[in-house]
């Protein structure tokens, strides 16, 4: 439970009030246990930094994202209108969320719609705090620790964003060992375009198990992720090689929030 | 009599320009039957993106073995193109060397930098058949690279040293002409080679090697279009029609939009007379045949030179999956190529009972794309495979509604409780309070 008040923006609008910025929790986010600690753990920065922010509790729905990648255009539209709808109801001007599938929607699918907001990915978001001396960041716990990123496609060359979480990295004192693949040509994590919903076709490997391998190539104690379908495909891999007691896999905002003890 | 060379020349000349351009205009007229698409926009930054990722190789570079090799072949290609433009002015008018007098002193000078460009050429052209056909390099060897694919890369490689030999033997044996007036920096040494020949045997020599030279460059002008090599052309065309948006931006259906649009109306009357514009045929959503594709996509169909860097990034190929998007981009040009001898024959397209899913593309290569854009990334000529694939499932899911059960499943999570997996609308915010 958190120890603190998380507004939803109707209780901030009956109040007269209007957040700075809307966290954008996302459907993994709302619902799936382990993306919910990352949720968490964003609140906790959000409030640690004193920025005014709401949630939208039960008025937000899936952007469509999914139904897009599965090829129907009809029912993201359907979501994307409705969530248009809502956010210009709320005049709406600033989302950040730590889901780069979300964000890339929000960011890139919804103007031709009517959506026109700042979107940022959470690891954008806390690095413009901290240059702008809003957020302090102590490396600390992680200190010299080996860890490595995983490039979130949608983040990554959906979006040309690959330093902004590095950044953030970076403060914290840890050693980044880069993968093999990394930045423009991360490998995916394998739940892109709808797969997570699904079985993979037939084949020789599983992606995420691929994936996991090259991140434990690095000899990282810690592989941080920016996304929450990553993150969990990647946790999955980890524990199908039996390194779950060896490896963690990290949200850039747990590994944050932890460093500054939250 | 003596006019008779000018006269095969000027021939031969113009046999190749007007066949070369009637297989361009078909090929122009396939393009022209996907659907439209507006790339007519920020022609300032399109011209960069050419003149950055086409001419100047930017992408290619990714790879840096590879990538020099085909610098070097390409620069070559674009500087002996001024040699050509001698040989063609020559053809003509039955002079020889027409720009040495103009060129004094600096024509040695250049001709011994092709001389050089031609030698570099020779040994990339054959690094590159060496990977190829000897270190088989596991993208030139998945299954759609067999067959013609296969041949005509090596074809082109073989053209390629025939050309660069018949130019360097024609420099080396007017080197040991009794009046030879010119001496150039890598000919001379070959020279040697040709020195027992008697004065008649080296003018003839040189004349067989200067119309192998340019008999061949005509012919591979008219196997361009045949094959993969088109890309030496398209590659500026494509790159400068390029999607310029981000990757992770993925097109919105304006059909889609008005529907929507009139389904959240309250104002809108179910039972109204539809619109006059009703009457016009119905429009597929996405796309099921190469034709309902836009000529954006298959300008790039056209344009890709089979390289295979796309899929050896895919995730899908990486893993044994059957997806591979070079497949597609060759499928695609296959089909459409197949479409336009279907018009041309009829006058008018005669239903084949093919189409580019189904009969080329399977459901299962279809389902495989994670949608990651790392096929996208990786091609040196910004081809958009992924654009084709989510195209292709517009129409599996929407028309068809063939998508795969989970994913149903998950479509209708997100219709009935806005979120892909069954969760209540109502507990969305219960994190807050866990």
């Amino acid at each position: 439970m958190t120890t603190f008040q998380v507004p939803t923006l109707a209780q901030m609008t009956a109040e007269g009030k209007a957040p700075e910025v809307l966290f954008w929790v996302g459907c993994a986010g709302s619902f799936d246990d382990r993306a919910k600690k990352i949720t968490k753990a964003m609140a906790k920065i959000l409030h640690h930094t004193g920025i005014s922010f709401a949630v939208l509790g039960t008025e937000e729905g899936c952007t469509g994202d999914p139904a897009k990648r599965a090829g129907n255009e009809f029912l993201f539209q359907m979501q994307a209108m409705m969530n248009i709808q809502m956010l210009n109801g709320y005049e709406v001007k600033h989302i950040v969320t730590t889901c780069p599938h979300c964000f890339n929607t929000l960011k890139n699918e919804y103007p031709e719609l009517g959506g026109n907001y700042h979107v940022e990915h959470h690891s954008q978001f806390l690095n413009r705090l901290l240059k702008e001396g809003r957020l302090k960041i102590e490396g600390g716990s992680f200190k010299g620790k080996k860890i490595t990123f995983h490039d979130p496609c949608y983040l990554g060359r959906a979006n040309d964003e690959y330093e902004a979480p590095r950044a953030l990295l970076e403060k914290l004192d840890v050693s980044l060992k880069e993968m093999r693949r990394c930045k423009q040509n991360g490998l995916c994590c394998g739940a892109g375009g709808a797969q997570m919903f699904k079985d993979a076709e037939k084949g020789t490997a599983e992606i995420n198990h691929v994936r996991a391998d090259e991140a434990m190539e690095t000899g990282a104690e810690i592989v941080v992720a920016g996304c929450p379908f990553c993150n969990t495909m990647l946790t999955d891999g980890i524990k199908n090689r039996e390194k779950e007691n060896q490896v963690q896999v990290l949200d850039l905002a747990e590994m944050i929030a932890l460093a500054e003890d939250l | 009599m003596s006019y008779l060379p000018n006269i095969l020349f000027i021939v031969a000349l113009a046999t190749a320009s007007v066949l070369f351009a009637k297989k361009v205009g078909r090929i122009r007229k396939n393009i022209g039957l996907g659907k439209d698409v507006d790339r007519s926009d920020r022609p300032s930054d399109r011209l960069q993106n050419m003149l950055r990722v086409a001419f100047g190789q930017s992408k290619m570079q990714a790879r840096p073995v590879a990538g020099a090799l085909h610098f070097i072949v390409y620069v070559s290609f674009l500087i002996i193109n001024i040699e050509v433009l001698e040989i063609i002015v020559d053809g003509i008018f039955g002079t020889h060397r027409v720009f040495a007098p103009f060129l004094g002193k600096v024509y040695a000078p250049i001709i011994s930098a092709f001389e050089v460009l031609a030698v570099l050429t020779v040994i990339a052209v054959l690094i590159f058949w060496w990977r190829r056909n000897v270190s088989k390099l596991d993208r030139f060897h998945k299954p759609e690279m067999k067959g013609w694919a296969f041949t005509d890369a090596n074809n082109i490689l073989y053209i390629e040293l025939v050309l660069m030999f018949a130019f360097l033997n024609m420099n080396a044996l007017e080197a040991n002409f009794a009046d030879a007036h010119h001496s150039f920096l890598i000919s001379q040494y070959i020279a040697p080679l040709w020195s027992g020949v008697s004065e008649w045997g080296l003018h003839f020599g040189e004349r067989l090697f200067w119309w192998l030279h340019i008999l061949g460059i005509f012919a591979f002008l008219n196997y361009l279009p045949y094959s993969k090599h088109f890309h030496i052309i398209l590659a500026f065309p494509n790159t400068y029609y390029a999607n310029l948006e981000a990757k992770g931006r993925f097109e919105n259906n304006a059909a889609v939009t008005k529907e929507v649009a009139l389904m959240m109306d309250p104002s809108a009357d179910p039972f109204a007379a539809p619109a006059p514009e009703a009457d016009a045929p119905i429009e597929r959503f996405g796309a099921k045949d190469a034709n309902d594709l836009s000529w954006a996509n298959l300008l790039n169909a056209y344009t890709c030179t089979e390289c295979g860097r796309c899929t050896s990034e895919c995730p899908a190929n990486l893993t044994g999956k059957k997806l591979s998007p070079r497949k597609i981009m060759m499928d695609t040009r296959d089909r459409i190529e197949e479409i336009g001898a279907n018009i041309a024959a009829n006058g008018t397209f005669i239903d084949d009972g093919k189409s580019l899913l189904g009969t080329y593309i399977t459901n299962e290569e279809l389902w495989a794309c994670t949608s990651c854009n790392a096929c996208v990334q990786a091609c040196p000529i910004d081809i958009d495979p992924l654009n084709i694939i989510m195209k292709l499932r517009n129409f599996a899911t929407m028309e068809e509604s063939s998508a795969p059960g989970a994913l149903n499943a998950m479509m209708t999570n997100v219709e009935n409780n806005g979120a892909p997996w069954p969760f209540n609308q109502m507990d969305r915010a219960n994190w807050i309070n866990e």
